[in-house]
């Protein structure tokens, strides 16, 4: 996320670069209650081998960004403007035949509920199988055989044996492994891991993120690792990008937005949650209120009805004027760089204990 | 009219001065039977969901129930509510036995234990207003508090933040965190002493939970009211509780007050548990490293669970010792008083980073090998 020229909200964003890039993503979905802006005008860059982190509360456009990278949107009710980059290639106008050549292949994802994402009617193995000869051409026997090794290589026991199971027969964290072999059998470039450990436990969980860490360094995917849990991303992610209600927030390197945050609502995330060694005298701070309906979403910046630093802000630009998010490390918030720092290591650090 | 949800005083001194339990629970089990065979379904094997479990609650405490799913916190929650029959063992609120009471025994007890459930969604009756389902418990009771019910159910609404106006509205009108106030709401509707609180905030986004997590506080404060708060988030739980136990596969295997379990823990569970905890290191670099513990699969079934110590299929110090024999749950010498382990080989009382990670899954170890 190096080489945004332009900073997100504006028009017309400059070529783009990185690996995968996303410039000035629009998607709306029409329903009944009118339209809903699920993503309103975010970029961002992804190199190959890095980890980019996207963390935000349900309906903050995490998931709808990366099942657009993957083009998996009924056309019908959705309406995609911007630009998706993937290696020179536009994926928002390619045809249905050229995504299909591309899902599974060189994107892949993982879902966050591996019951509902694999089939029941089909054993583990030919699940993995199947993408893999469709893609290579590879023969059965040989897709059959690549199946086996990946699920040895994702650490289920007696792999030859339970290639031969159905989703049903294998325990919960067996399944998301399952779920990154089936991801990584075509040896794709982008992994999108939406939620991926979110329904394990937590014993379980950093078995699976140690197990995607130590994969990627080996077969050098770029992992899009969406999550809400800012533990996860400090543990997973090299760069984080916050969302909120549609919109990109705050950008940086793990250590940027995590050591010293700029904008309230990440201020707000890390003062609401509690840590092992947080200071137990002090109550959490929660976010006031809820995060806003996409149906009728607040002018300006939409994080101003829960803000509680709006006040800080001269006249009402916080309501009518949207605030920018620069490309590299920045934060989109009208305070002053200055009174960022001021206000984070003056009133927010001290309570995070 | 807040006062009047101020407890009497006494019933807080009572608390201070007299360690007598609110709630005693030993040697409780719960197995649901598991049926099969065709065409006479008979039973053949059983879910030892809770499997002889000891802990004690005192009035006004809060105590953390920690473990992963399937380690039957939940069935612990619904036995001690009552909702669920034990297969044995004993449940003792204020020295009554209830283990095995029956509806009419129980209903006076019913009013005093009641239950925060982790789904906002479905615990709410959809057809009915919000004013309905908090004033349900008090008319259920036969209780009619001075200035009327509705009034009652007003001051409730307000003591959990929300608007007293809302008093006619459907539960569809309110966001997922409005709902779990609700739902404390009517589990104070009764003035209880002790609230079984079953994941009250997991279904709630992260800067709600906290809103939620604050209120509960808040009333265990104000109200003096006893919580057995049953999670899975440790860091939640750690900010909530007091006293928390860790649970494996329907048994207790540590507890103690939360110092003890958080930073001096012995049972190898706990630790790996502990180290699982994904975390944001706020703190500079040369702050002490911890520990890394990667368990090899996951829990394995509660139908037929492991001989002896149960967690020995998955821990890195297990011998045949473990097998053989089960191990008591007691206080290990070193450790403070209340803080009981159940482990033969117990770990060194820190958190702090080893020489060598444990690394038992053979995938990791493998990945990491060929690293180095």
């Amino acid at each position: 996320m190096t080489t945004v020229t332009k900073a997100e909200g504006a028009p017309a964003p400059a070529g783009p670069e990185g690996f995968l890039s996303v410039r000035d993503l629009q998607v709306t979905f029409s329903t009944e209650d009118g339209p809903v802006k699920a993503v309103d005008g975010l970029s961002f860059d992804l190199h190959r081998g890095k980890t980019l982190g996207i963390v935000g509360e349900s309906g903050s456009g995490k998931s709808v960004t990366n099942l657009t990278i993957l083009g998996l949107h009924d056309p019908l009710f959705t309406t995609i403007d911007g630009e998706i980059v993937l290696d020179g290639k536009e994926l928002i106008t390619a045809t249905e035949k050229e995504m299909e050549k591309l899902r599974g292949n060189r994107v892949a994802m993982i879902f966050q509920d591996p019951l509902t994402a694999l089939s029941p009617f089909y054993t583990i193995g030919r699940q993995i199988a199947e993408p893999y000869m469709k893609h290579t051409g590879a023969s059965k026997k040989a897709a059959w055989e690549r199946a086996v090794e990946m699920l040895a290589k994702v650490g289920i026991p007696h792999p030859k044996e339970r290639a031969r199971d159905y989703p049903h027969q294998f325990s919960g964290g067996m399944r998301q492994r399952a779920m990154i072999a089936m991801a990584l059998v075509c040896d794709p470039d982008l992994l999108i891991a939406d939620e991926p450990t979110t329904a394990l436990d937590v014993t379980v969980q950093a078995q699976i993120l140690d197990l995607l860490k130590d994969l990627q360094r080996e077969f050098g995917t770029a992992i899009v690792f969406i999550t809400h849990d800012l533990g996860v991303i400090a543990d997973m992610a090299d760069d984080i990008m916050v969302m909120y209600a549609g919109r990109a927030v705050e950008r940086g390197t793990v250590d940027e937005v995590l050591r010293s945050p700029q904008h309230p609502y990440t201020w707000g995330l890390l003062n609401s949650m509690p840590r092992l060694d947080s200071d137990l005298g002090t109550p959490l701070s929660p976010i006031p209120g809820s995060p806003p309906s996409l149906l009728t979403p607040p002018p300006g910046c939409r994080f101003h009805p829960r803000c509680t630093f709006r006040d800080r802000v001269d006249g009402d630009r916080c309501v009518t004027e949207r605030p920018l998010l620069a490309p590299d490390r920045s934060s989109a918030c009208h305070l002053g760089a200055e009174q960022k720092r001021t206000i984070f290591i003056e009133e927010i650090r001290p309570r995070l204990g | 009219m807040k006062e009047d949800l101020v407890l009497p005083a006494t019933r807080e001194t009572r608390a201070d001065t007299a360690p007598e339990p609110l709630l005693e629970v030993s040697g409780l089990v719960k197995h649901f039977p598991v049926k099969g065979g065709f065409p006479i379904r008979r039973t053949v094997g059983a879910v030892q969901a809770v499997d002889g479990l000891d802990l004690t609650v005192h009035a006004g405490e809060s105590f953390g129930l920690v473990g992963e799913s399937g380690c039957g916190k939940s069935t612990t929650g619904r036995l001690i509510t009552r909702l669920l029959e034990p297969t044995s063992g004993t449940i003792t609120y204020r020295g009554q036995d209830i283990s095995h009471a029956g509806r009419r025994q129980l209903a006076p007890i019913r009013s005093e234990i009641q239950m925060i459930f982790q789904d906002p969604y479905s615990s709410l009756n959809p057809r009915q207003t919000v004013g309905k389902i908090i004033s349900g418990p008090m008319e259920i009771n036969g209780i009619s508090p001075e200035g009327g019910r509705e009034k009652r159910v007003r001051e409730l609404l307000e003591t959990v933040g929300l608007n007293p106006e809302h008093y006619n509205r459907f539960p569809h009108e309110f966001s997922g965190g409005q709902r779990q106030r609700i739902g404390v709401a009517r589990a104070l509707a009764l003035e209880p002493k002790l609230i079984v609180a079953d994941e009250p905030v997991s279904a709630l986004d992260v800067s709600i939970q906290a809103q939620v997590v604050n209120l509960l506080q808040q009333v265990q404060k104000d109200l003096g009211i006893a919580f057995v708060f049953i999670a899975h988030d440790l860091a939640i739980v750690r900010h909530f509780s007091q006293r928390v136990a860790v649970m494996y596969l329907g048994k207790i295997i540590e507890v103690g007050d939360r110092d003890s379990i958080y930073a001096r823990p012995r049972h190898p569970y706990t630790h790996a548990l502990l180290s699982a905890v994904p975390e944001v290191t706020l703190t500079e670099e040369d702050s002490p490293q911890r520990e890394r513990i990667r368990l090899a699969g996951d829990v394995p079934s509660p139908i037929s669970p492991p001989s002896g110590c149960r967690f020995r299929t998955r821990c890195w110090k297990a011998q045949d010792k473990c097998a053989a024999e089960e191990p008591p749950l007691i206080q290990l010498s070193g450790n403070r008083n209340g803080h009981l382990t159940a482990c033969h080989f117990p770990e060194d009382p820190t958190t702090e980073a080893r020489e060598e990670d444990i690394v038992l899954d053979p995938a990791l170890a493998a990945l990491e090998e060929d690293r180095n």
